[in-house]
This record gives C-alpha cells, sequence and structure tokens, in this order.
C-alpha cells in the first residue's frame, strides 16, 4: 500500500510537446508503440515491398532491375537511399515479428508478471535492433 | 456505474471483437510460420543464391497456394491493425471511415498485385 501513497504525477489531456518528452515510457510502453509504428511503416510500404518481390522473381531481366536499385538507384532515388528504406523495412518486420511472438506468448500464459513484462520487452528491443545492425552492415556491404 | 463485463455483461450487440483479436494472432503466427519456410529454403540452399534459386521457391504450384493463403493472412491482419490505429486516434467519425475505406481499398489493391504476380511466374 505504501507505493500508492507516493504522490505521483498524474497525466490528463496529455500534450505531445509539453508532457510527452517528460513521460518516461517504460521498456514494455517503447516495445508496444514501435509494434504499432513498425506496422504502419509497413502498410504505407507494401506497394514497394510487392515491388520488390514483383522485380525479384518475374524474370532475369525484372530481377537485374532489382539488383540495380540497390546497387545504382531508381528514378530520383539513389541506391543509398534505397537500401536504407529497405533497412528502414527489415528493422520493422523484425520488431513486429519478434514483439508479436511476445504479446502471443503473454496471451497465452496466465501468469505473466510485471518483472517479465520489462525483461521480455529488453530482449525484444536487443534481439531486433541487433538483427537489424546485422543486417544493415551486410546491405550496405560493410562484410 | 454497474459493472458491465465479464458474466455481468449487458450484451447488446453481435460481436465484441474476439474474432478479429484471435484472428489477428493466427494470421500472425501463420506469417511468422511462412517466414521460417522461407528462410529455410534459402539458408540451405546449395550455390549461388541468385534469381534462379528465389524464383524457384516461389515457381511450385503448392507453394503458390501457401503463399496466396498468406497474401490473404496478411490483408486480414493489416486490416485488423489499421483499423485499431484508425480507432485509437482518429476520432471524427466521417474522416475515420474514409481512412478506414482508403485502408481496404489500399490492402486489397496490393494483394491482387502480389496474385497476380504469383501466378505469372
Amino acid at each position: 500500500m505504501t507505493e500508492l501513497a507516493k504522490k505521483r504525477p498524474e497525466f490528463r489531456n496529455i500534450n505531445a510537446l509539453k508532457d510527452l518528452p517528460t513521460y518516461r515510457l517504460p521498456a514494455a510502453g517503447i516495445v508496444s508503440i514501435l509494434h504499432r509504428i513498425s506496422g504502419f511503416i509497413m502498410f504505407l510500404m507494401l506497394p514497394f515491398i510487392i515491388w520488390l518481390f514483383d522485380t525479384s522473381v518475374s524474370s532475369e531481366y525484372s530481377f537485374a532491375r532489382f539488383k540495380a536499385a540497390f546497387n545504382i538507384g531508381l528514378g530520383v532515388f539513389p541506391g543509398w537511399f534505397i537500401k536504407l528504406v529497405a533497412l528502414g523495412l527489415i528493422w520493422a518486420y523484425l520488431h513486429h515479428l519478434i514483439a508479436g511472438v511476445r504479446h502471443v506468448y503473454m496471451d497465452t500464459h496466465h501468469a505473466v508478471s510485471k518483472e517479465f513484462g520489462r525483461s521480455s520487452a529488453i530482449v525484444t528491443l536487443v534481439i531486433s535492433i541487433g538483427l537489424t545492425v546485422v543486417l544493415g552492415a551486410k546491405l550496405f556491404g560493410l562484410y | 456505474m454497474s459493472v458491465n463485463y465479464g458474466s455481468k455483461r449487458i450484451v447488446t450487440g453481435a460481436h465484441y471483437g474476439l474474432r478479429d483479436w484471435l484472428a489477428q494472432r493466427v494470421t500472425g503466427a501463420l506469417m511468422v510460420l511462412f517466414t521460417a519456410a522461407i528462410l529455410v529454403q534459402v539458408l540451405f540452399s546449395r550455390g549461388e543464391i541468385g534469381y534462379d534459386l528465389w524464383a524457384g521457391i516461389f515457381s511450385a504450384q503448392w507453394m503458390k497456394a501457401l503463399t496466396f493463403a498468406i497474401v490473404v493472412a496478411l490483408v486480414y491482419h493489416v486490416w485488423v491493425g489499421m483499423r485499431d490505429i484508425w480507432m485509437d486516434y482518429v476520432k471524427p467519425v466521417g474522416l475515420r471511415l474514409v481512412l478506414q475505406i482508403f485502408t481496404i481499398v489500399w490492402l486489397l489493391a496490393c494483394g491482387g498485385w502480389a496474385v497476380q504476380v504469383l501466378w505469372r511466374l
């Protein structure tokens, strides 16, 4: 009960500029909002994702265009920009997948503790960002 | 306010989102399995990873059928998620409706394109 007695800041009518920077979001909260943001990004980029699928499987000729988009560029966009967008999508997919698995695990296990919420959120962030860095280094030809 | 949940819930509508909640998890799990299936075929392949290997993965008829099912699962999954976002952040009903219609058109168009790519292969 002593926990409740402590005076805690109250957030009502949250102002994005005044209140959000001072609001310390816990790790589980960061994973949650990133789950949403990554899903939204993939929704908006869906035509690009299907374009990648289309050009990569349709023919040898389109496969060459697929490769050229990353190495030379696509329209007004230079190759490094296409790689950056692809890396953003790689992150979004990894984060969304791992956070989703965490979600389903929590749904199927009744006894989920506050500590597990925190530790699993940190694991989610470490794995998704770690894999993004490793794959990003490969994408940009660092190894 | 009186209790209006669990066994005390006053039933006023047809469904309360359980179907969408479950469908989002089932379709998500299917996409995880599909991702694993593709990864295994790429990682355990021999020789150069190029066009022949990549297109070969999707060229078998059963793989096209499976990929088609995954595309449908993806469209449903994204619809549930995007509807959640619009319902949480967009309060004016008219604007929300417009965004939901946009989402449906966007998803069906993308789904149709993906299916065309599959059976042209």
